[in-house]
């Protein structure tokens, strides 16, 4: 049972209260209609799949209801840090020097 | 006092005698003592047969890391419980025990031929001896192996007892109340911090319970253990005995398994048989101590044959000698004190066997003044006796040359292999393991969770270094927790030191192939067995595991991994760290299915959702099915109906004059905010600025994908106020895909979502009068077609409450659909209810809701889609807002995949004989293809039509559109069924009678 920081309820909580929502930072383009089947695919199916730290979305569920940014390392399953939905994505090598 | 017992030894009460039976048979032993203590204290040794080869087995342990004395226990109907461990279970006045995997009798078994057949059953045996030919699987292999397989038997009854589940928070959690843990949580706890220190065992201080001749800080250590027990109790210290640290994960989370009425004579009534502890730690400390191993040689598996610890153990704790007449052998200095205390005790030990060359000088002299034997340079080539161990057959080793045998007589034979560190839960956190290549084990190397480790399970030996390290790890817990204490010395004296060497299966002047040296008792896996896979190709640690079976048994290779690692290295000529450790997986001693699932059965393994309406449903003999987490009335039998009737019944009556159904939990979510029409109009395919007030459309809803997710009529109550509707199954996750778009890609649209399935009860009226049974009811609205026509919504009031009204249909027949709040939702059905007498108003179930859709070829959503399903697919291309320029799922439309001919679409079919189909039958288009045939779909609904007078069904099947009247054929075990392609709307394609 992980712990989650919450970043809209500035409150460390266990992980039942939040769900997965996937790779973060991929954002829906402003006109799809505009976009080549290779860059629509790659939009909708292609992800990182990342061995290490990895920028996901969470949302506290049975909480505030918020979705918010998170980048975990998913060997260690460990957060480095979590951050507001639209805020920019933290260096990663500043927080596993952190560690 | 029964023959083996030592008055005045161990802790156990001879003034309170236990009576219990064995296989039927009964003992008497005394309070204190586990069932493995009290058999043996009446000389008994033998309390199984092994899994595999039905050998007779012994005790080899004290302790939780028993592989081979499991037993089942009973405590009257339901409570019996398979696999305990004779070495934990406590006696209890009037327990039940019996051995198991024996038959008829534990001292003459049938599969004990096993045995003899052991080339058989080699490493890998079911791989080689299964694979052929492939006719002998489902009739010969499988229902062997069935039989075969399993450890103890299961028990049939549903388990009586509750299970309770407790979370803890706490500063420092140390487990293991051994003499690390103690001296740890002492110096945790003088911080002023949180202390809980745990222990499987009955009572705290691990080895020391075993050790009474040591003495710390100028008292004997039971003296000690009492003075430490009380400080930790004043300084406010939670001890929790008989309570087993099972798993460590993420974050400093321990999961606990406390044992609460195992033990007692008569359990209170009302307490939980066990409870599982969550705990949160701001600190562990792990001071587990280590685990004995055994040497690997012919025979070292016969009753008798025990760990010289767990000899001291039962001599020092329990007062039970374990044999009259013992021999040891033994790589480690630690078997020899164990001998000298049997010697002390009374017990004769004729000789000590040890393979070093060269042993402490007063270890050699200390033996010898006690008669001992003392044979260094040796190994042990077999032991004899068939239930009982009676000699055992030593040879001595010089140059590597193993000379002639000797048999030794014997009644018990103490083995040591030296000591492993317990790292079972270190190892559940991910932390790694280095290599101490001086006493060739492993220890914890890398930590990835704020812990301490103290003790023997970091290598230590030793009271003085244990103590002294207990106290730096409690010191360095607190201190990481920003808290100061004061170091903690102790002195001791009759600290009993020790080293020894690691071995391999010991060396023999036998052939090796035939030696039944066991590496893992419980699985049944021998040396050879380990050298075989390596043979054979295996080459990683893992592959050897798994084609051996080495350390997969319930005692998750505590006694057998660092041994079968030692063997697999020497096989592959490489270093150990070099093959590497198996991974230990929690739980850490076998765990209660009741301790995991606690509250969570029977009627609260989960919720059940009812609604307002339920009661009525339920006193008017209806029949529920489950939906989702709901509980639904399916269909209301009268008199002597069976579903096929009720059902036939419901749909006539509807259809002629009026039906009423629950239709509250449908989901429901309120769109409101001066952006509510660009938010639906992005999220759905339907179009919504020109949806008037009071006017409803049927939603569809996509993924990105472009594949059908949900739908539901949603009604526009004003401008800025839509009321959605979802299927039952979809409310949540409409919501959240809602909020995720809202939230995530359109922050800047003004919108609020709020979810109302809950807040509303919904009684659906259909049939050719349902406008004549609820217009008494409404006030403030005309109801007619003129003014209230088809999909139309308007806010009024229906038998005196406060009223949502749709005026929609799910069943072709002129409907409505009325919310109330659901604290009215009963009073609203019972109002209809009467209201409807006059037109024999029949109120309906999910399964009449399913055919009467079905009639019309309406669409479930999960049932007639499954998620590959495109509107075009379904048919639904007409709920697609081509002019608008975008909505979610729009750009995969024209994917290519998705533009594609042949498809599979959505279609009716209606059988030549008047067969019904079987939901999800397969549909070929040539019944006389070669096999296997080229399956063109599936039935994905299919009713007896009450209303066609004949089977209906839908189907999705390959370019099904542009198939109309063409037959397919549905492959079924009694015979292809012909079928005609047809359109899914099958009742009143002109949709006249929605307009009545």
């Amino acid at each position: 049972m992980l712990l989650i920081h919450c970043p809209y309820c500035d409150e460390t909580l266990p992980e039942a209260e939040f769900a997965y929502a996937g790779e973060a930072h991929i954002s829906r383009p402003a006109d799809p209609m505009a976009l080549s089947d290779e860059e629509w695919r790659d939009f909708l199916f292609i992800r990182t799949n990342a061995r290490g730290p990895h920028y996901e979305r969470w949302r506290h569920i049975h909480g505030c209801g918020r979705f918010f940014n998170a980048l975990r390392d998913t060997v260690s399953d460990r957060f480095l840090t979590t951050y507001k939905a639209g805020e920019e994505r933290p260096a990663e090598a500043k927080l596993e020097a952190a560690e | 006092m029964s023959r083996y017992r030592i008055p005045g030894m161990g802790r156990v009460d001879p003034a309170k005698p236990v009576s219990f039976t064995f296989d039927g048979k009964p003992y008497t032993g005394l309070r204190g003592d586990t069932v493995a203590s009290a058999l043996l204290s009446h000389g008994v040794h033998l309390m199984g047969r092994s899994f595999k080869y039905h050998r007779p087995r012994g005790p080899v342990t004290a302790g939780s890391e028993e592989p081979n004395a499991l037993i089942g226990t009973s405590r009257g109907p339901g409570r019996f419980e398979p696999n305990t461990r004779a070495t934990v279970q406590e006696l209890r006045e009037g327990l039940q025990a019996e051995s198991q995997n024996k038959f008829p009798s534990l001292k003459f078994d049938i599969g004990a031929v096993n045995d003899r057949a052991y080339m058989l059953f080699s490493a890998g045996f079911y791989y080689k001896t299964f694979m052929w030919p492939r006719s002998f699987w489902d009739k010969v292999y499988e229902p062997f192996i069935r039989a075969a397989a399993g450890l103890g038997k299961s028990p049939t009854e549903v388990d009586p007892d509750t299970y309770a589940h407790r979370n803890l928070h706490t500063d420092v959690l140390v487990v293991g109340g051994g003499a690390a843990g103690i001296q740890a949580a002492l110096v945790a706890a003088k911080s002023g911090a949180r202390v809980v220190l745990v222990d499987e065992n009955p009572e705290m201080g691990g080895s020391l319970l075993s050790d009474p001749a040591v003495r710390i800080d100028g008292r004997g250590s039971w003296a000690w253990l009492a003075e430490q027990l009380s400080q930790l109790r004043a300084a406010g210290v939670t001890l929790m005995t008989r309570t087993t640290a099972i798993g460590y994960y993420h974050q400093n989370f321990v999961g606990l398994v406390e044992r609460v009425t195992d033990h007692l004579d008569q359990p209170p009534s009302g307490a939980p048989r066990e409870r599982m502890w969550h705990v949160r730690a701001g600190q562990v400390i792990l001071a587990q101590g280590a685990l004995e191993k055994p040497l690997v040689f012919d025979g070292n598996d016969r009753p008798g044959v025990m760990l010289a610890g767990a000899a001291q153990t039962y001599l020092n704790r329990y007062g039970v000698k374990v044999g009259d007449n013992a021999a040891v052998v033994t790589s480690h200095d630690s078997a020899w004190y164990a001998a000298f205390d049997l010697v002390d005790a009374g017990a004769r030990v004729s000789a000590i066997a040890d393979t070093r060359d060269h042993v402490r000088t007063d270890l050699v002299d200390a033996a010898r003044k006690r008669g001992i034997e003392v044979l260094t340079s040796h190994t042990a080539t077999a032991t004899y006796g068939r239930l009982r161990v009676k000699a055992v057959r030593v040879n001595p080793v010089r140059h590597g040359q193993v000379g002639a045998g000797r048999k030794i007589a014997c009644d018990v034979l103490l083995i040591s292999g030296g000591w492993t560190p317990s790292l079972h839960l270190f190892s559940h956190t991910k932390g790694s393991l280095s290599w101490d290549a001086e006493s060739r084990t492993f220890l914890p190397n890398h930590k990835t969770e704020a812990c301490q480790i103290a003790g023997a399970g970091r290598g230590l030996w030793g009271y003085g270094p244990a103590l002294e390290d207990g106290a730096r790890a409690g010191l360095a817990a607190v201190e990481a927790l920003g808290r100061t204490s004061e170091p903690l010395a102790a002195r001791v004296e009759g600290d009993r030191p020790g080293t020894g060497a690691i071995q391999t299966e010991l060396p023999t002047d036998r052939s090796a192939g035939k030696a039944k040296a066991f590496v893992d008792y419980q699985n049944d896996v021998t040396a050879k067995d380990i050298r075989l896979a390596v043979r054979e190709g295996m080459r990683s640690i893992e592959h050897v595991k798994r084609y051996t079976t080495n350390g997969m048994a319930t005692d998750q290779g505590k006694m057998s991994n660092i041994n079968g690692l030692m063997i697999a290295a020497d096989a592959l000529g490489k270093e150990p760290p070099q093959v590497g450790l198996t991974t230990f997986r929690p739980p850490y001693t076998p765990t209660s299915f009741g301790a995991f699932a606690g509250y969570h059965k029977g009627a609260t393994f989960e919720l059940t959702r009812k609604t307002p309406i339920d009661p009525w449903a339920e006193a008017n003999g209806a029949v529920f099915e489950p939906v989702s987490l709901w509980r639904r009335a399916w269909y209301f039998p009268k008199g002597t109906e069976d579903m096929h009737a009720a059902v036939a019944r419901e749909c006539r009556a509807t259809r002629a004059s009026a039906g009423m159904f629950d239709a509250s939990t449908l989901g429901k979510i309120e769109v409101a905010g001066p952006d509510a029409t660009e938010f639906m109009n992005r999220m759905y395919t339907n179009p919504w600025t020109k949806l008037a007030p009071g006017r409803c459309r049927y939603g569809l809803l996509l993924g990105e994908d472009g594949f059908i997710r949900d739908d539901g009529v949603i009604g526009r109550l004003s401008q800025d106020l839509f009321h959605v509707t979802t299927t039952t199954g979809g409310a949540a996750r409409v919501l959240n895909m809602m909020e995720d778009y809202l939230q995530t890609e359109w922050p800047d649209l003004n919108v609020w979502l709020t979810s109302t399935t809950e807040q509303w009860a919904t009684v659906a009226v259909n049939g050719p009068n349902a406008r004549k049974v609820i217009a008494p009811l409404v006030e403030g609205l005309d109801l007619s077609d003129e003014t209230f026509p088809h999909m139309s919504v308007a806010e009024c009031t229906v038998a005196g409450l406060p009223a949502r009204l749709f005026r929609i249909s799910f069943t072709g027949e002129l409907g409505f659909e009325i919310n109330v709040p659901s604290r009215h939702g009963l009073a609203l059905w019972k109002a209809i209810h009467q209201a409807g007498q006059p037109y024999d108003i029949c109120p309906y179930g999910t399964e009449t809701m399913h055919v009467l859709r079905a009639e019309k070829g309406y669409i479930i959503v999960g049932q007639d889609t499954d998620g590959t399903v495109t509107p075009q697919d379904a048919g639904l291309d007409w709920a697609v807002g081509k002019a608008k320029k975008d909505f979610v799922g729009k750009r995969s439309l024209q994917r290519p995949d998705i533009v594609a001919p042949n498809r599979k679409q959505l279609v009716g079919l209606l059988t030549e004989d008047g067969t019904k189909l079987e939901e999800g039958a397969q549909i070929v288009l040539d019944p006389n293809q070669t096999l296997p045939m080229t399956m063109a779909g599936h039935v994905t609904s299919s009713y007896d039509s009450t209303a066609l007078g004949r089977p209906i069904a839908m189907a999705v099947i390959t370019g099904g559109h542009g198939r109309m009247g063409e037959t397919v054929h549905i492959p079924m075990p009694n015979g292809t069924v012909k079928a005609t392609i047809t359109s899914t709307n099958f009742y009143d394609p002109e949709g006249e009678r929605l307009k009545a």
